[in-house]
């Protein structure tokens, strides 16, 4: 390289010397912002390397003097949080159900928590409003397949319906007309009979074909009356809520096909008292027992 | 010196293998200790390979671009352990090619979506998203319930993740397409699918038609054990080696 030079139309810019073809290219110094920028950067980097984890080596890495864990912190975070909850979490993990409920103050919190709970992992099932859908359940009702009372409730949410828990709620209903229990005629004789039992007009000469039928296989669960049995979650046929649906169709899809639906089991994922806060709100939203 | 970068300037290939060097660096420090630092993947109990027919439903899940929505990875912060549950380990990806954590969530992440709802929920959601999420903008995926599951690829499909580390052993290998009948069918011995991936496995029909073997049962099956294999009860959150 030649010694820089200097060019009339160029000011007091020097230039690298270099020339092509007569074009000369000025040497312009970076800009002073830029350059301070980059070397601030470069003294945050070894400071941040001193203060941080940062470098590996051959059995572990450097912890860095702030001793930083994301890990940690969590730790601590979810403790805070815990105290934050604090004396109503705590009471809510000592207290019955029964006291709960009958706290004005301590139900609050429960009904806070179970709400904000409800939200994050039964709504998806049974709704934002809990009014359930077709398969799922209406918690909004006081139609209990297993039971309302807050004891029951409380079962069902930490075990589930189904799930796989040992303690888990089990019923099977069989699938009478697809495992050809029973014949095609047969089931839509029942599909009246069950018609008739919830109060609607049905066909008489088939509602007394069925009568026999339903005595042979369906009366053990749901009853001679049909009002079902919330210890097995033989649902109450005399009413109007249908967990299947209540048309002809659904009725006689439902005998063909016995389906059981799964709930699972919240005990594991969820805390305990957080499971009580939810037995709690899902009481206190619907007609309970 | 800060003169004779004219040299490396006017050769081209000296110049290629200076900025091969020097990229090198950042990933030659950055990555290269993940493979041989013990504490990189924590010592936990329960995490396995991949059945025959979850790995089958994963690569459905990364076929259908599932990832594109949906995170798996629950970051060590308050709010999403609070909503999703213990945090993601490194332990728990260990068998993933590619792993599935994800760079954006329109939807919820899924790491631990195994067992928070019913397979029948799971079918009715992939077919038809908004008849239990009203605000859903998922696309259903109700094809998967007519396409049957390929399935003798299977063997040859683990044999490529042995290649990579996973440790099917030779008679697992053998046993795949037999093992994965195995899971969606409960009357069958599954003796075997018990010996190499342990009794916890979810055996069952997943799509609700015992008739056929749909891609439904595979993706069900795979969503079904995510987040699953660790137990918490045994992981110390608060002991030196877990912390980083």
């Amino acid at each position: 390289m030649s010694a820089p030079d200097t060019h009339k139309d160029t000011g007091p810019v020097p230039t690298t010397g270099h020339e092509w073809d007569g074009i000369r290219e000025l040497d312009n110094p970076l800009p002073r912002w830029w350059l301070w920028i980059f070397y601030a950067s470069v003294v945050f980097a070894i400071g941040y390397w001193i203060l941080m984890p940062a470098w590996p080596g051959l059995t572990g890495y450097t912890r860095g003097m702030l001793g930083k864990s994301d890990r940690a912190e969590l730790v601590q975070d979810l403790a805070r949080l815990k105290a934050l909850r604090g004396q109503q979490n705590a009471r809510l993990t000592n207290a019955s159900l029964q006291e709960i409920e009958s706290d004005p103050e301590l139900q609050a919190h429960a009904l806070a928590v179970g709400q904000s709970v409800f939200g994050d992992n039964c709504a998806t099932c049974h709704g934002v409003g809990g009014t359930g859908g077709k398969g799922y359940a209406n918690l909004r009702d006081d139609v209990w397949l297993w039971g309302g009372t807050l004891e029951d409730i409380h079962r069902t949410l930490q075990y589930g319906i189904r799930s796989g828990h040992p303690q888990a709620r089990f019923s099977k209903m069989p699938a009478f007309g697809k495992d050809q229990i029973l014949t095609p005629g047969q089931v839509g004789d029942l599909t009246e009979y069950v018609v008739a039992l919830s109060g609607r007009p049905a066909n008489a000469a088939a509602v007394q074909r069925a009568a026999p039928v339903y005595a042979a296989n369906c009366v053990s669960c749901h009853g001679p009356e049909g009002r079902g049995d919330p210890l097995q979650g033989a649902p109450n046929l005399t009413d109007r809520e249908w967990l299947y649906g209540s048309t002809r169709a659904d009725i006689q899809a439902q005998i063909h096909n016995g389906r059981g639906g799964v709930m699972p089991a919240w005990s594991g994922r969820l805390d305990p008292e957080t499971v009580k806060a939810l037995a709690v709100y899902v009481h206190a939203n619907a007609a309970g027992q | 010196m800060w003169k004779n970068h004219s040299k490396l300037e006017r050769h081209s290939l000296l110049l290629v293998l200076g900025i091969l060097l020097v990229v090198s660096v950042g990933g030659l420090v950055e990555i290269s200790p993940l493979f041989y630092l013990e504490s990189t993947i924590e010592k936990v109990k329960g995490v396995r390979p991949y059945t025959p027919l979850e790995q089958a439903g994963r690569d459905i899940y990364v076929r259908e671009g599932c990832y594109v929505c949906h995170s798996q990875m629950i970051r060590p912060l308050r709010d999403e352990v609070e909503r999703y549950g213990p945090y993601s380990l490194a332990a728990e990806s260990m068998y993933d090619h590619p792993f599935q954590w994800g760079s954006k969530r329109t939807g919820p992440d899924l790491a631990r979506v195994g067992g928070k709802y019913s397979d029948a929920w799971h079918v009715q959601h992939l077919t038809d998203p908004r008849s239990v999420v009203p605000e859903s903008v998922m696309p259903p995926y109700a094809f998967l319930s007519e396409k049957d599951l390929k399935v003798d690829d299977i063997e040859a499909r683990l044999r490529t993740l042995t290649r990579v580390g996973v440790p099917y052993t030779e008679t697992a290998l053998k046993n795949a397409r037999a093992d994965l009948e195995a899971q969606v069918d409960p009357t069958a011995s599954g003796a075997s699918l018990a010996r190499y991936y342990g009794d916890k496995v979810n055996r069952r029909d997943f799509d609700g038609d015992p008739d056929r073997l749909t891609e439904m049962d595979a993706l069900v099956a795979y969503l079904q054990m995510l987040g699953t294999l660790v137990d918490f009860r045994t992981y110390e959150a608060g002991a030196p080696e877990n912390q980083r």
